[in-house]
């Protein structure tokens, strides 16, 4: 399978490996700063979590990526190429894409959902490569034939995902994906998304709200505040109290949570 | 009930025309429609517009929206040149297809921007382009809704479809116009059971397919779809069939002398070797414009109809003045060969019932004039913006305290049920003599001769073998024969006769 470290590293890359690099990317809607001068990299075969509150523009940064926004200002460098020079249906087949509202196809049975990205390249996938992606998400394969509507919500995600993952991308970009399941298909699919990360060598970007998620499963945690990039660490050392005070402020509430729910085992 | 079989087994041509002008229609509509859904989903503005003049269309009444394409198509002759048809089938496709326009595209528009936005940024977010998103996403979503709009349009189109029969267009609505006209109710019984019976099945069947998208059933939605094509090609396969470029086309207006005078003209031309077909239950006003087109062939019209609404004259210079004027004037102007007069009149006239007229001391429209603001008068549907009535009350200052229009028929019941006190009758009317009416006097003669005319279109009218067919009617009609005629297809019960039957006895009446 072909991975990132193939992909080519321009001169406006890092040396190293990043992969993606924000270059002062600002997205305005009229007087609104959605996005306001974003600038970082990814290292390739990181997992990235993206962490604020509702409006900090963490999901507006997120769809820059794969372009279903563009940037006002500011440019995003993918393998080194600005993503809006690309040709956009290319572009979203080298990037898989997951999101909260999970948008699978309710007239296409689970096969056709997982082939759609493969297929809009004229490349038909195989039977036996759905039931790998099937299998690779924890499903029966059998399912293939069933169309979305006959699955739980965990389920559909699950297929979401492997529709992600159906084209080889090589970046992995995902949108709340874990929102709107219930706390423990959340925490099983998330456990399977950092094993599969892992397993096939992506870059994974993840957008979320829940600081524990970013933490337990990211390597790195970018922290958005009114569009603009407060913190860029590590998760062991916003542990350790780095990041300053909006970063400090989100991990509090996850850290208090476990402490009271300590703390009442304690006094039982 | 054995006899609304019967007629509903005689109309199979019909049937066919009707299913063919519908599925042409709504064809057209949803090839309008269609496109411009997809363009309104994108753009709120087109949208805005699309729906707007829709609805508008939709509150024009579909017979005057029929009626409206003839000045339209007559107009764009200057453009299209002489051969553009102005009456028929065209006109009927145009209206039907606009009137078919709004549930497709309210149904459509609506079914577009309703889809799940999720669903949609899905389609964005694995890589679509906008060509497929709408192929492989947004129609396959939205077909179930726009069959809804189909199925609505088509429910529509199949009844108003019946209106066509006014501008000339054979359908469904050829029998229930000839029998509302002539108090046939198994006729009319026969074209209503036809048309709700061909929409019912119509919807049934898009249902079908309606019900196939929404459940991504295959077979459903094309067995349901086979069967319409089905339908259509046959009924296509059956006009086909039937149609005859050389027959002659003879028109007739929306009462019962008409129907009898045309049917009897055409018995003539059969009886030398022509075919024939009929275009029964035209609007009056078509009619003149219709034989000076050769949209059709042969029609009856009247002395007094032609030089008012055609000549634009208010003078009366006598019967026989008149007539020599028209001959002339059609022979420069349109081209139009007047054969000859019948020899009846079918003149407007006031009528009473005879007790009434007893009870005010009224004999004539002078008499009339000081009970007038008392009075309710009933005339047809046209009476009341025609220049005769003009003329008849301006010459005699007349005043009614209330008007009414009724079809000719219901005005005769009218006048006996007391809801009018006068009518614009006509004097070839049966009616006048077997209700004992008191037709009043004219002693200004502020309403025109109407003596009945044989009309040929420019096409037709150096047809010589066809002008001797023709000739032994040709004062050979007297005004009691006429009447006997009419009687006895408007009367009710016993003796009562279809058009063709009594053609047929006024025939034998006259000596043929």
């Amino acid at each position: 399978m072909k991975r990132t470290g193939a992909s080519p590293i321009t001169a406006t890359s890092k040396p190293g490996n990043a992969i993606l690099r924000f270059e002062q990317v600002e997205r305005r809607y009229g007087e609104v700063v959605a996005v306001g001068g974003v600038s970082c990299e990814v290292a390739a075969g990181s997992f990235v979590a993206l962490v604020g509150a509702s409006g900090s523009g963490k999901s507006t940064l997120l769809k820059m990526v794969n372009t279903l926004t563009s940037p006002t200002a500011g440019r995003v460098l993918f393998g080194g190429e600005d993503v809006t020079t690309l040709r956009q249906a290319q572009l979203r087949r080298r990037v898989g894409y997951v999101f909260q509202g999970i948008g699978l196809f309710p007239h296409f049975t689970v096969g056709e959902n997982i082939a759609i990205g493969p297929r809009l390249a004229g490349e038909k996938l195989s039977p036996q490569r759905i039931f790998e992606l099937l299998e690779l998400v924890e499903l029966d394969p059998d399912m293939a034939q069933r169309t979305p509507d006959a699955l739980s919500g965990g389920q559909r995600q699950r297929v979401g995902v492997a529709r992600a993952l159906a084209g080889d991308p090589e970046l992995l970009l995902m949108d709340e994906p874990f929102g709107a399941l219930d706390p423990i298909t959340r925490d099983a699919l998330g456990e399977k998304v950092r094993e599969l990360h892992t397993k096939l060598g992506l870059t994974t970007i993840m957008v979320t709200h829940d600081m524990a998620e970013a933490l337990l499963l990211a390597d790195r945690v970018l922290v958005m505040s009114e569009g603009a990039l407060v913190a860029d660490e590590t998760s062991r050392a916003l542990l350790a109290g780095a990041g300053g005070e909006v970063a400090q402020g989100l991990v509090a509430v996850p850290r208090q949570q476990a402490e009271r729910l300590a703390h009442m085992e304690d006094t039982r | 009930m054995s006899e609304i079989l019967h007629i509903l087994l005689g109309l199979g041509d019909k049937f066919a025309a009707h299913i063919v002008l519908s599925a042409s229609a709504i064809g057209l509509g949803m090839a309008v429609a269609l496109p411009l859904a997809v363009w309104a989903s994108r753009s709120p503005a087109v949208a805005r517009i699309a729906l707007g003049f829709a609805s508008l269309v939709q509150t024009i009444p579909a017979l005057a929206l029929l009626a409206l394409f003839f000045p339209i198509l007559l107009s764009l002759r200057a453009v299209f040149g002489e051969d553009l048809p102005t009456l028929g089938f065209l006109p009927a496709l145009l209206a039907l297809a606009l009137y078919a326009l709004l549930p497709i595209l309210r149904n459509a528009v609506t079914a577009m921007v309703n889809l799940d936005s999720e669903i949609l940024e899905a389609a964005d977010g694995v890589g679509m382009t906008g060509a497929q998103k709408l192929r492989l996403v947004q129609l396959p979503l939205a077909a179930p809704f726009i069959m809804a709009g189909i199925r609505t349009a088509s429910v529509w189109t199949i009844g108003a479809a019946t209106l066509a029969t006014t501008i000339g267009q054979p359908s469904l609505g050829d029998p229930i116009f000839a029998g509302l006209q002539t108090q046939n109710w198994a006729l009319v019984l026969a074209g209503c059971i036809a048309s709700a019976g061909l929409a019912l099945v119509v919807d049934a069947l898009l249902g079908l397919v309606e019900r196939g998208f929404a459940s991504r059933r295959r077979w459903m939605w094309i067995a349901g779809l086979a069967a319409v094509a089905l339908g259509v090609g046959g009924a296509l396969f059956a006009q086909a069939g039937g149609e005859d470029e050389d027959a002659i086309v003879i028109a007739s207006k929306q009462f019962s002398e008409q129907y009898i005078l045309a049917q009897l003209i055409g018995t003539q031309l059969e009886a030398a070797g022509y075919s024939v077909e009929y275009r029964d239950g035209l609007g009056s006003a078509v009619v003149h414009s219709a034989v000076a087109s050769s949209s059709i062939d042969i029609s009856v019209d009247y002395t007094g109809t032609i030089w008012t609404n055609e000549m634009k004259r208010t003078d009366n210079p006598g019967r026989d003045a008149m007539y020599e004027a028209i001959v002339a004037w059609e022979q420069e102007n349109t081209g139009v060969r007047v054969l000859g007069r019948l020899g009846f009149e079918n003149a407007y006239a006031f009528a009473m019932r005879e007790d009434r007229a007893r009870e005010l001391g009224v004999t004539s429209l002078t008499d009339l004039v000081a009970h007038g603001p008392q009075l309710t008068v009933g005339g047809d549907p046209e009476f009341f913006e025609r220049p005769e009535w003009i003329a008849v009350r301006d010459a005699y200052g007349l005043r009614f305290g209330e008007t009414r229009n009724f079809a000719p028929t219901f005005m005769y019941n009218a006048l006996r049920s007391g809801e009018a006190d006068v009518i614009s009758a006509y004097t070839s009317d049966g009616r006048i003599a077997a209700d004992r009416l008191v037709v009043l006097e004219d002693p200004k003669e502020a309403l025109p001769s109407y003596d009945a005319m044989v009309m040929l279109s420019p096409r037709v009218a150096g047809d010589e073998r066809l002008a001797a067919a023709l000739e032994p009617l040709i004062g050979a009609i007297s005004v009691e024969a006429m009447r006997e005629a009419n009687f006895a297809v408007d009367r009710e019960g016993e003796g009562k006769l279809s058009p063709r039957d009594a053609a047929r006895e006024l025939a034998g009446k006259i000596g043929l």
